[in-house]
């Protein structure tokens, strides 16, 4: 079983983010993906910023892969994914068809069908396997019941990733929620996301934290948090995603080696874990149940 | 002067039929396509009371191509290994009843379309998030999809720029309710119901939502999460979870939308000159009385720009009787105009 860090989805300083990933490079986390999947306006590092990172990385021993970007608008966008497709040195991590078409039609056989393409059903991943996928992220509401049918309906088995840790990336809008809360428009929106290191809560009237407000993205407020369902998750996922936040994401990665190494507990991980996370757990999406719920088996 | 329109068709109106008098009553106002949907989760609108049975369906097919019109279906949600031949009967049955294109959004079954039933057109839905031409290429050089229908969320350039780099037909939404988010790719009703739009056709459902007069004023609840609180003087609006007032740094406001409908009948020369071919009206859960007034504004503001886009102006009647049935009584021009991102 391998531990991928998912995307950064946050805007951070430049200096924070590359020591940030100098300290990715000792961890213990085996896949590392890199590069703006949120916002094209963010700009602290660019592409040849992200690749000079990824070679590092790299050298580490890591396995490296450039993730594109979830919401594709303009040509520039484009102009990234084409320059992120004809590089050979990573893999990629396509977020929309118009990633899987190009890198299709370069015959690449070494990229990851991201969690943002939809894949709810054998015959879909069967195609995209076909196009070139090596692995493929589930989308986090699905349940992994309905994981454990995709599985058993594919004429050949596909390395399967789960997001396992972090705030659920639950939405993607042309809109800036950020901008929004400041008055701002997008286009002059003076990055006010820079620097917030988790985006901004967003409480129910009566005080629940419910989302958080990444730029154009739509977060939960809880964390979702597989430890404790770590026994049947890895009867179905090869790879777990943790995706990256603002304090002790080193810590979450050892959590889960030392969990699955079989070092402690699922009960015990989990219970440990409450000390890195800055609000509630959750899990119902991989119960099939409403995601923002903590679901314990009876 | 006259719109030289793409691949020498018309620019199409393309209206919403929950229900069979709907169908009727956009027919019979100037709908020039009726879009619906099985009584199941294989489409985006799997709503109590909304749809059509097969008997049903095959009368609206039969009402509407006697009127020399056309009908499709939406299959646009996701099917999954359990459920995956309810989707492909539906195909099956609207292939055999003679609907003029179904509507998907799901990859594996435009494979199962375009091999089972060759003849049957296909057309890109908004569920399936194509945002670029790149991706519409996809779908059309892989399963020979023919028109693609756009997330809300490009600007009036941006569909410019798609509609020059491909083949496919484009649809735009033109009035309706407005998904703030990009039509699937969100989970948020997910997260707090456990009912999605890419798996379940719903959105916010109505068997989660809870109305309470309390001393706050009146709340409405999904699934137990607060999404807004009414004082006395305010009309209280359905909790679609987007469309709340929550607090954020201690502000309480609509943190992701308003209330407000789309609407972009002043935009209209500027669509038909881009290229589009077909406008699409939001609404298969609303009442016949709303598809009537929608349809017959929307057929004369169609007509109007086609036969001469340079002069065309906004009827004052036209933008009243759609402020009427607008979500609260208001309207957007949404992602086409920039500010609004």
């Amino acid at each position: 079983m391998k531990l991928a860090l998912g995307p950064l989805l946050y805007y951070w300083p430049r200096q924070a983010t590359l020591d940030f990933y100098a300290n990715v490079a000792d961890s213990a986390a085996d896949i590392v993906y890199l590069g703006e999947t949120v916002c094209s306006r963010r700009h602290e590092l660019r592409l040849d910023d992200w690749l000079e990172v990824a070679g590092m990385l790299a050298a580490a021993g890591k396995e490296v892969l450039l993730s594109t970007q979830a919401l594709i608008e303009s040509e520039s966008d484009l102009k990234t994914l084409r320059r992120i497709v004809a590089q050979r040195d990573f893999g990629v991590e396509a977020n929309d068809m118009g990633a899987v078409r190009l890198l299709a039609e370069a015959g690449r056989q070494d990229w990851v069908a991201g969690p943002t393409l939809n894949v709810f059903n054998p015959i879909t991943l069967e195609l995209l396997r076909e196009s070139g996928a090596r692995r493929w992220v589930m989308a986090p509401e699905m349940s992994g019941e309905a994981l454990g049918a995709l599985q058993a309906g594919l004429p050949q088995a596909l390395e399967t990733e789960v997001f396992a840790w972090g705030r659920l990336p639950l939405a993607h809008s042309a809109r800036c929620f950020t901008a929004r809360h400041f008055n701002l428009q997008k286009d002059t929106c003076e990055f006010r996301c820079l620097g917030m290191s988790e985006g901004i809560l967003l409480r129910t009237r009566e005080g629940e934290p419910f989302l958080t407000l990444n730029g154009v993205q739509t977060q939960s407020a809880r964390v979702y948090n597989l430890l404790g369902d770590l026994p049947a998750v890895r009867e179905r996922a090869q790879v777990l995603r943790i995706s990256p936040q603002g304090e002790h994401t080193a810590a979450v990665v050892d959590t889960f080696r030392a969990a699955l190494d079989g070092r402690i507990d699922p009960a015990g991980a989990l219970a440990a874990s409450a000390q890195w996370m800055n609000e509630a757990p959750c899990n119902g999406f991989w119960h099939g149940r409403p995601g923002v719920e903590q679901y314990v088996a009876a | 002067m006259t719109i030289p329109p793409k691949n020498g068709q018309r620019i199409e109106l393309v209206c919403p039929a929950g229900s069979l008098p709907a169908l009727k009553t956009a027919i019979d106002h100037g709908a020039d396509c009726v879009y619906l949907g099985f009584k199941d989760a294989t489409n985006a609108r799997n709503f109590t009371g909304l749809n059509f049975d097969p008997a049903s369906m095959r009368e609206g097919v039969d009402y509407a191509h006697r009127r020399g019109r056309k009908v499709l279906l939406a299959l646009n949600t996701y099917p999954q290994a359990h459920n995956w031949s309810d989707w492909t009967a539906a195909i099956d049955r609207a292939a055999e009843m003679g609907l003029n294109a179904v509507i998907l959004a799901d990859p594996g079954l435009m494979a199962y379309a375009a091999k089972t039933h060759p003849n049957l057109r296909l057309h890109l839905s908004v569920q399936g998030s194509a945002t670029s031409y790149e991706a519409i290429n996809f779908y059309h050089e892989r399963f020979g999809i023919q028109r693609a229908v756009l997330p809300r969320v490009l600007s009036l350039a941006q569909v410019e720029q798609v509609i020059g780099r491909t083949p496919v037909e484009i649809e735009v939404f033109g009035f309706g309710g407005l998904c703030v988010m990009v039509e699937g790719r969100c989970a948020l009703s997910a997260y707090a119901t456990g009912e999605s739009p890419n798996c379940n056709g719903a959105c916010s459902p109505g068997k989660h939502v809870r109305w309470e007069q309390t001393p706050k004023g009146m709340e409405t609840r999904l699934n137990g999460i607060l999404i807004d609180r009414f004082d006395d003087g305010e009309r209280a609006g359905y909790p679609t979870l987007c469309k709340g007032r929550f607090d954020v740094n201690g502000e309480t406001y609509y943190a992701i939308e308003e209330p407000t409908s789309l609407n972009t009948l002043e935009l209209l020369p500027t669509l038909a000159r881009a290229g589009v071919s077909a406008i699409k009206i939001e609404g298969r859960q609303r009442s016949p009385a709303y598809v009537a007034q929608v349809t017959k504004v929307w057929r004369a503001a169609l007509d109007r720009v086609m036969a001469d886009a340079d002069n065309f102006a906004v009827q004052p009647a036209w933008m009243a009787e759609l402020n009427k049935v607008s979500e609260g009584q208001s309207h957007t021009l949404g992602a086409y105009y920039r500010p609004w991102k």
